[in-house]
């Protein structure tokens, strides 16, 4: 029975090793400036749990097949253990677990410590069940007024927004439903929701943060690589929760300006 | 202790109750309450294996019409996927270590006739009862159960409005939340002064079985912490029903504005978490310190590093209530309190990294037996660690961007706070069977159990990290909308796969465990040979425990292959090996 566990523990730590090395699955190719850090960061504490993953199950099966019990076998030791032992896996455990944590600071520090930067685009992002709404403002670089009585989910656009066609710093406010953004230049996301939380989630960019009714959260990412992104909603919102999901267009500088003139020019 | 003793005397003078009512239904008897919450816990956990089967068939086949059931929606899914985790978590997870063998085994192995305050113990039971019964009635209601997720996350909690079952479904759901922290506090304050207060003469501290540590330490988790949630509860209960604005803002749903302003759904979170991480603790305490008992029985060995052990359980305690904001890193909380929770969070590993090495310590050098306890105990280690190791990615804010809210956070927590205590529940229940009922359980079932139910396991969540990993996210009723996810595919269908085999293999537990009454062989007082004051009276226990005297404690729990002992192991009530054994 020793050797039917140890053979049975060693065999699933190996296999489940086996699809982590063989990176079979792995987390998708970043397109942001953060990715990068973010993934080095993953790495480092992967190969450091994964040590001590491997490492405690192959103890553990084989300490199970050494010492099971025979005909022949010695009596147990008598001990109650040794506080040598003890105080050394305790500090050792520490400085691993909160040195792997200290080493992440910068990272999440840049990510979150400090407001964007003053030439950043900026993104209005909504959340309502079941769609994402992006707001530019436009030429003024403000954005308009809304209205919660405005508000008219089936009109789409700037009505599902509320947009107040009143207020003159809404009258450039260009509202999509497919969200683009310039390569290579900060991108400051103003998060909004109407109804319940919702959470913004791109994988590629490594960029995750929920959408909460009653706040404004400001974050800001760089993406650094041309092409398409899946958003998915990443906060359990209701019954189409599945199904809201988006697109992020990273576009050169040019094609950013062009397209943004495009959808000021139908707008007026 | 005098105090404590009289109490007993004076409860328990009368003789033991005739009518089948007072006995088995509304008992005051420890021994039958921990029963009833044993097999409430065993309905739930077989109810709640059923919804995660529907799901999993669900995900990979969305469209597929089941037997009476027909075609799921995706609103069908949410209702199952809520009720699966606040049945497993509550009803299972809470009720079966705590409730189940803690009622019934706290009081013997301190040698106390019953517990403190055993009508009070009867009515945290009967209101435990009818929380399930009002959540199952969840189900039946115009709207079905609610979506929320077990997390109930307020403004999707509290508005009728924003979706299916968020009606009555969710109204239920909130009562019976609430009747279950009820039955929980009560519990709670019934099992502290039990432990204080009930020990029999010699059973000091430092002498008490760490099982009677953890329940210990779990009471006081218990009672810190469901008293927030239950006013958390009723606070939600009062913006959905009464018009207050606690967890909503102005909030509009479907273009109709709620009539709320000004209230903070990060609120909830705060007060919802400030119980729900303890309760990850309420969950796997008692699996840890049976897991110390059944390592240290099996190997023959004292366990290694007894005081260790309840340092380590302590400072889990303390450390339990000051991570919760780990939950929250999306959530739209201040950085720098995401990076001091996140600080909190991993030296809270530490304590648990203490205790596995001490469990590998007790093996090293034991004698180790191969029962169906302690196969379960060594899964336990096992999957401890695998579900712990994946705590320090989570807990760090940088690397919860990618994988917060994906499989890679429901493999960590189905490991270590699902299956892991899971698997302390088994291996109670083939240690304590044959107490509780006299009779062994067959061995070659029990064994096939385990080894169905342990690579089970691992063949159902350990791919889960891989699916998080590349960004599959959880609580999504189909994957066909969002294209990477839709290419995860083939690992959902080997989870479901795995899944079936994993709980066909439940099925022979439970022929096991009723067979067994009827026909196990008869088991001895004391057939694992150990040292607790459980195994010092007959099987099953009489009434009062231990039939008429109070037994008195000479040596720790953990006295194994004493050298000098005329037999490797000494009781906790004998007085000869004084001199040689371990006195603490």
């Amino acid at each position: 029975m020793g050797l039917i566990l140890l053979l049975v523990i060693w065999l699933i730590t190996f296999a489940s090793a086996y699809f982590f090395i063989a990176k079979t699955w792995w987390l998708p190719t970043g397109a942001s400036a953060a990715a990068a850090g973010i993934d080095h960061h993953f790495a480092v504490t992967f190969v450091l749990m994964g040590i001590v993953f491997v490492a405690a199950q192959l103890i553990l099966g084989f300490l199970a097949w050494k010492y099971r019990e025979q005909k022949n076998s010695r009596p147990a030791r008598y001990m109650h253990g040794n506080n040598t032992m003890e105080v050394t896996w305790t500090i050792l455990t520490f400085i691993l677990f909160v040195g792997l944590n200290w080493a992440s600071e910068p990272i999440w520090g840049s990510e979150r410590f400090r407001a964007a930067d003053s030439r950043a685009v900026q993104v209005e992002v909504t959340g309502m069940q079941f769609q994402w709404y992006f707001r530019y403002p436009g030429p003024d670089g403000k954005f308009g007024a809304t209205k919660p009585e405005l508000v008219d989910p089936s009109a789409g656009g700037e009505g599902a927004l509320g947009l107040d066609p009143n207020d003159t710093a809404s009258k450039d406010d260009v509202v999509t439903g497919t969200m683009f953004v310039p390569v290579n230049r900060e991108v400051e996301v103003i998060l909004k929701a109407h109804d319940v939380i919702h959470s913004f989630f791109v994988p590629a960019m490594r960029f995750k943060q929920d959408a909460v009714p009653g706040l404004a959260i400001r974050l800001h990412f760089t993406p650094i690589t041309t092409g398409d992104y899946e958003i998915a909603c990443a906060e359990l919102c209701g019954l189409g929760h599945y199904r809201m999901h988006g697109i992020l267009k990273v576009v050169s500088e040019e094609e950013f300006g062009t397209w943004l003139a495009a959808r000021e020019a139908e707008k007026q | 202790m005098a105090t404590g003793e009289f109490a007993f005397h004076e409860t328990h003078a009368h003789a033991a109750p005739r009518s089948f009512i007072r006995k088995w239904v509304f008992s005051l008897d420890h021994k039958v309450i921990g029963l009833q919450y044993y097999f409430l816990a065993l309905t739930a956990v077989f109810v709640g294996m059923l919804l995660s089967l529907l799901m999993r068939i669900h995900l990979i086949w969305p469209n597929v019409s089941l037997p009476l059931l027909g075609e799921l929606k995706p609103e069908t899914y949410l209702s199952l996927l809520t009720m699966h985790g606040t049945i497993m978590v509550f009803f299972v997870l809470t009720t079966a270590p705590q409730g189940g063998f803690g009622n019934y085994f706290l009081p013997i192995q301190i040698g106390a006739a019953d517990m403190a305050f055993p009508v009070l113990n009867m009515l945290s039971f009967w209101v435990t009862f009818l929380a399930f019964l009002v959540l199952l009635a969840a189900f039946f209601v115009t709207g079905g159960a609610p979506l929320h997720g077990w997390t109930g996350y307020a403004p999707l909690s509290a508005l009728p409005s924003a979706g299916p079952g968020q009606g009555a479904g969710a109204d239920l759901w909130i009562i019976s939340i609430a009747l279950f922290c009820l039955g929980a506090l009560m519990s709670a304050l019934n099992f502290i002064t039990t432990t204080l207060d009930m020990r029999a003469k010699g059973m000091s501290l430092m002498r008490l079985p760490l099982t009677c540590w953890a329940w210990f330490i779990t009471a006081i988790l218990g009672l810190l912490a469901f008293g927030v949630l239950f006013a958390a509860g009723i606070l939600l209960l009062l913006d959905r029903d009464v018009g207050t604005s606690f967890f909503v803002p102005l909030v509009i749903v479907n273009g109709q504005i709620a009539g709320h302003r000004g209230g903070s759904p990060l609120l909830w979170q705060h007060l919802f978490w400030f119980f729900g991480h303890p309760e990850v603790y309420i969950a796997i305490l008692p699996a840890m310190g049976l897991c110390s008992q059944l390592v240290s029985v099996f190997s023959r060995k004292p366990i290694f590093g007894y005081r260790a052990m309840v340092y380590a359980m302590l400072s889990i305690g303390v450390l339990g209530f000051m991570v919760w904001g780990h939950h929250m890193f999306m959530s739209g909380i201040s950085p720098y309190s995401a990076f001091a929770f996140s600080v909190m969070t991993m030296a809270i590993g530490v304590p648990s990294a203490i205790k596995t090495f001490n469990w590998l310590g007790t093996l090293w050098g034991g004698r180790i037996r191969f029962t169906p306890p302690m196969l379960f105990a060594i899964g336990f280690v096992s999957l401890f660690v695998t579900g712990g190791i994946s705590g320090p990615f989570l807990a760090q804010p940088v690397l919860d961007i990618p994988l917060h809210e994906t499989y890679f956070v429901i493999a960590h927590f189905h490991l270590i706070m699902g299956v892991a205590s899971i698997f302390g529940i088994f291996a109670a229940t083939y240690y304590w069977f044959p107490k509780m009922f006299g009779r062994m359980m067959n061995d070659r079932l029990a064994k096939l159990h385990f080894w169905i139910s342990f690579v089970g396991t691992y063949a159902v969540f350990m791919p889960m990290h891989y699916y998080g990993m590349a960004a599959g996210l959880r609580r999504y009723s189909q994957s066909t909308d969002v294209a990477y996810m839709h290419s995860l595919l083939p690992l959902q269908k080997f989870i479901t796969f795995a899944a079936f085999v994993t709980i066909a293999g439940q099925f022979i537990f439970l022929f096991n465990l009723f067979w067994s009454m009827k026909a196990g062989k008869k088991a001895t007082d004391n057939p694992w040979e150990a040292t607790t004051l459980e195994w010092t009276t007959a099987t099953p226990p009489p009434h009062d425990n231990f039939g008429g005297h109070t037994p008195v404690v000479h040596n720790g729990p953990y006295e194994y292959s004493v050298p000098g002992a005329p037999r490797d192991y000494v009781m906790q009530t004998d007085p000869r090996t004084m001199e040689v054994g371990h006195k603490a």
